[in-house]
Formats: structure tokens, C-alpha cells, sequence
């Protein structure tokens, strides 16, 4: 089972807080608005992935479990 | 109310509308139809067929008489399909042991939306879910180059009723919606036939009918259940998909009109009989939107498998380009899409797909480049900006086309295109950029030599390019949303 960070981009305003949280998945692109990488959210990545979204202003991340 | 039998398709009173041209209907070769069947579907000469006396094979769906058919009113629907017979709502979980699914399952049904996913696999779907489902029959076609599902409404709305009606039964639905475009004579038509179902009382669930606005996106699955319930037609985040909560929260199957009237069918004739058109992969028969290069538009019932040149009369027409699958398919070279028979398999194969039965032969003496440029304008416009990727990159590729399609354009519009082209694709909640996407890298292939030419200040249309560029030839309606009223 892998777990994957997804964007809703309805919810998404383009804050960019996630590219600075987690660079290693997240890169903006240049209208500002947030590419998520379809690679698996590894361990050592879990926390800083759990802080995206949690501090996104507007909650529009999420990570998925996938099998 | 008007008599029915006066009145005249919609599609007519549109310019450059449907309906005007030739018979359409049974006139196509019903090529791959019979070959490779279940031996149950062929018939054998000399055996009489129990199912139904020697249907005619097309058209199915349209009453006969091509350009001068008939509207069916309900006393001519039950004469020419016969009654229906309708049980009570059983409790759902019924799921694939419904003997309706069952059928469709063996008819090998796929939804005529666009889509082309398995009608059974949907409704089991939906009739297995936790909560009584909601079945919804949607009729808002939102592309302007399609005129099928208007057509069907207008001439067989019963058939697609009766659809909407066993939909409901195999799933254990008892809430019912057929949701359309708001306004015009189609709505009242169906007002009317839904009061003649009404007084005969023919129908153990009501059918509400709720109105779409005239949007591009309107129909897409969870816009159609944002306005339903009551919202704004606009594309919603996945997941939850409809069929797993839709209208009102409820597993909601939501289904094409005219898959609803295949369905009709199936009930009536069974799965063998269904599989006697088509392909083996992709059985029955569909309706199609045909844009021919003379300019004439026909909405035309064909078997699946029937080719394309067929279809657009490439042989007397002859044409530089064929659009498959509408604003959200595809380009291809003329030459390639007339060897190519209308089903997705050997479509795919050439990086197309039938979509929901839209063709278009742009015939010699226009500019593609101009014409992609006024749909993607169109498409961007239609965006519900709801979405960054597709608020930001639509208009920029609109523009990109734009210069491109006018005289001597800079080449790194060509650059920017193909890079925003990139960004936008899978990062919607709906599939409104991918699509926009595709239609723009087909038209870059197949106008290749188009863009080269006009950086020589030339152009295929005789003369120089022009920013303007004219009437087009692929309708585009000239209104576009502005306020979130337009989204009602």
C-alpha cells in the first residue's frame, strides 16, 4: 500500500505554501499553482507530507492510500 | 399544447442545424455487423424468429422516414414498440441478479455519452450501494457540434422514458430525474409527454424534469448532480463519483438518454437481438452527428462498425480533415479516417475515439488552424474557473492558436502552446482541460503544414490569413457565461 498527495484544485487558491513544505513532491508551476508528483509519499516524507496538509490555508490537499 | 405531428426538430430551426439532407436512417452499410456473432443473434433462414417479426434493422431508435419522421406521441410509441410493462420498485441490492442487468450485461451496452463505459457495470454499481439510489436521464448535450440527444427527445421521447423508467426498476430507484437544457420547444415537448404518461398512467415513478443552463459543461456527471441538487452547474472534486453519492447523497446512476432508449429496446427484444448490429466488442446501434463538408448536418442511427467515409460521403465530398468525438476529440487526416470504420477499437488505434457520435469533414478551403482557434476560444470561455490550471492555461492556449492561425506568427507561440498544453492536462477536477488539450494537439499534427504556411504569410483558405477568419464552419454558440447565473 502507498500513499500519494493529491490536490483538489477546486479548493486550491494558489497560497504555494506546500512547494516550500514539501519541494521534494510539490513544485509550482507559473501561474502559481501547485504540480504534485504522482510518486509515493516515502516514510521519511510522511511528516513533512502530514504538515502540507494540514497547514494548507485552504485545506485543499489530501493524501491517498492506494494499493 | 401544439400537435405533435406538426412539429419540426429543433435542430432544423438552428442554422446550419440537423435534420435537412437525405434519408438518413437505414440507409448505412451494415458493415461488421452480422459476422463473428453469437450464433443465437444470426438468423437462420427459414426459422422463424421469436423475439420480433423481422424488425427492420435501422433505424431502432428514430421512427421511420429519415428527414421526415414523425415525433412519436405515446399512442404511436406503444404501437410501433409496443406496451410496458413496469413492476413495482423491489427493494435494491437486487445488483446483477436483476434480470434487466443481466440483459444488458449480455447486450454488451455501453453508455452513449461519450464515455462508451458498460451501462450494466454502472447500474450494478449504483443498485449494490448502501442507500436507495437516484436515477437521472441526461439529455443536456452540451456540444454544439452534437445534435443526437435533441433529436432523440424530440422524435422518441417515450423510448427514452420507458428507459428511464425500467433504469429505475432494475436498480430499485423510486426518485427520477430527466435533466435537460433549459428552455425552448424541446422542453415543452417533453412536458407534454410526460403529462401523456401521466394520464395514462403508465409510469409507477414520477419523473421530475429539472433544467440545465446552456453550458458546455453542464451535463458532466457532477455538474448535473451540483445543479439537481440545486447548485450551480459546475464540475465538483472527485471523489465522491456519482454512483457512489450523488444527487441528495444518494448512489446515483446517471445515464445518457439515448443509452436510456437502448435500454427500452433491450427490455423489449433481448440481448441476441441487440448484438444483430454492430461489432462483436461494441454491439447495437448508436446515433451520430454528421457534419459533412457540402455543409449539410445530419443526425443519423448507424450500426457500429459502419465507416466513416460512409458517413460523411467522403467519396463525393471530398474533405482535408475529420473531427471524431467532438470539441474534446479529435483531429485526423482525411485520408487516415476513411479507411477507419466508426467503433473505438480501430479508433483508438489511430489516437481517437468515437466519443459521443460527433463527425466532421472540414472540407477544403478552410483553415483548420482558424477553425481549432475558434473552438478552443469557445472551450476556454466555457471553462468553469473553477479550477488554476484551467482558469489560468485555456485562454493562454486560445490565444496561442489564435496568433498561430493569423498571419506570420511568431514562432514561439508554437512553443508556449505545446508547454501549456503540458501544465493544464490532468490537473482539473473534470476532464474539461484534458479534452481541450487533445483537440489542440490533434489539430498541431494534422495542420502541421497549416502553421508552416502561415508563417509564409499563406494560407490553404485562398488569400492571406486573417485574424478574423470569418463564419466558421464548426458551429460555436456566441454566448458565453459571464455571471454565476449563467451556471443555473
Amino acid at each position: 500500500m502507498s500513499v500519494r498527495m493529491r490536490v483538489n484544485p477546486i479548493a486550491c487558491t494558489g497560497h504555494g505554501l506546500c512547494a516550500e513544505l514539501l519541494p521534494e513532491r510539490i513544485s509550482m508551476d507559473e501561474w502559481g499553482y501547485p504540480i504534485v508528483s504522482p510518486r509515493p509519499i516515502t516514510p521519511v516524507l510522511e511528516a513533512l507530507a502530514r504538515r502540507a496538509v494540514t497547514d494548507c490555508p485552504a485545506l485543499a490537499l489530501l493524501l491517498e492510500k492506494e494499493r | 399544447m401544439t400537435d405533435a405531428a406538426t412539429m419540426t426538430s429543433p435542430l432544423a430551426a438552428t442554422p446550419g442545424g440537423s435534420a435537412a439532407g437525405g434519408a438518413p436512417a437505414g440507409h448505412a452499410p451494415a458493415a461488421g455487423a452480422p459476422a463473428g456473432h453469437a450464433p443465437a443473434a444470426a438468423p437462420q433462414p427459414g426459422t422463424p424468429q421469436p423475439q420480433a417479426p423481422q424488425p427492420r434493422a435501422l433505424p431502432r431508435l428514430l421512427p421511420p422516414g429519415g428527414a421526415a419522421a414523425v415525433p412519436q406521441d405515446l399512442a404511436h410509441h406503444v404501437r410501433s414498440h409496443g406496451p410496458l410493462r413496469c413492476r413495482r420498485a423491489r427493494r435494491h441490492r437486487s445488483g446483477a441478479g436483476d434480470g434487466l442487468i443481466a440483459e444488458i450485461a449480455a447486450a454488451g451496452l455501453t453508455g452513449r455519452g461519450g464515455a462508451a463505459f458498460p451501462a450494466a457495470t454502472k447500474m450494478t454499481a449504483v443498485a449494490t450501494g448502501r442507500r436507495r439510489p437516484v436515477v437521472v436521464g441526461n439529455g443536456a448535450e452540451g456540444e454544439p457540434a452534437s445534435g443526437k440527444d435533441k433529436h432523440l427527445l424530440w422524435l422518441a421521447p417515450h423510448l427514452v422514458l420507458d428507459g428511464l423508467q425500467l433504469a429505475a426498476e432494475a436498480v430499485g430507484a423510486r426518485t427520477v430525474y430527466l435533466y435537460v437544457h433549459a428552455g425552448g420547444r424541446l422542453h415543452e415537448r417533453l412536458t407534454f409527454a410526460l403529462a401523456e404518461r401521466a394520464a395514462a398512467g403508465c409510469d409507477l415513478r414520477p419523473v421530475r424534469l429539472i433544467a440545465g443552463p446552456p453550458r458546455f459543461l453542464a451535463g458532466e456527471e457532477s455538474a448535473l448532480v451540483s445543479r439537481i441538487d440545486g447548485g450551480l452547474a459546475m464540475p465538483t472534486f472527485k471523489p465522491p463519483r456519482s454512483f457512489e453519492r450523488g444527487v441528495g447523497g444518494a448512489p446515483t446512476l446517471v445515464q445518457n438518454v439515448e443509452t436510456l432508449a437502448h435500454v427500452a429496446l433491450i427490455a423489449r427484444r433481448g440481448a441476441a437481438w441487440f448484438r444483430q448490429l454492430g461489432t462483436a466488442e461494441e454491439p447495437g446501434s448508436m446515433l451520430t452527428t454528421c457534419h459533412r463538408a457540402d455543409g449539410t448536418t445530419e443526425v443519423a442511427e448507424v450500426a457500429i462498425g459502419t465507416p466513416v467515409a460512409a458517413l460523411l460521403g467522403l467519396g463525393s465530398a471530398p474533405a482535408q480533415a475529420v473531427l471524431t468525438g467532438g470539441y474534446h476529440g479529435t483531429w485526423l487526416r482525411a485520408a487516415d479516417a476513411a479507411r477507419l470504420p466508426l467503433a473505438n477499437a480501430p479508433l483508438r488505434e489511430a489516437g481517437a475515439t468515437v466519443g459521443a457520435g460527433v463527425l466532421a469533414a472540414l472540407p477544403p478551403g478552410r483553415c483548420g488552424l482558424t477553425e481549432t482557434a475558434h473552438v478552443v476560444r469557445y472551450l476556454a470561455a466555457e471553462s468553469a474557473g473553477q479550477c488554476g490550471p484551467c482558469l489560468a492555461g485555456l485562454p493562454r492556449i486560445a490565444d496561442a492558436l489564435t496568433h498561430l492561425a493569423g498571419p506570420d506568427p511568431d514562432p514561439r507561440w508554437l512553443t508556449h502552446l505545446r508547454r501549456w498544453s503540458g501544465l493544464v492536462t490532468g490537473r482539473g477536477a473534470c476532464h474539461h482541460p484534458d479534452g481541450t488539450v487533445r483537440f489542440v494537439r490533434s489539430a498541431l499534427t494534422v495542420f502541421e503544414h497549416e502553421i508552416t504556411l502561415h508563417r509564409q504569410r499563406r494560407c490553404s483558405v485562398a488569400g492571406a490569413p486573417s485574424a478574423a477568419g470569418g463564419e466558421p464552419f464548426l458551429p460555436v454558440p456566441a454566448a458565453t457565461p459571464a455571471y454565476s447565473q449563467d451556471w443555473r
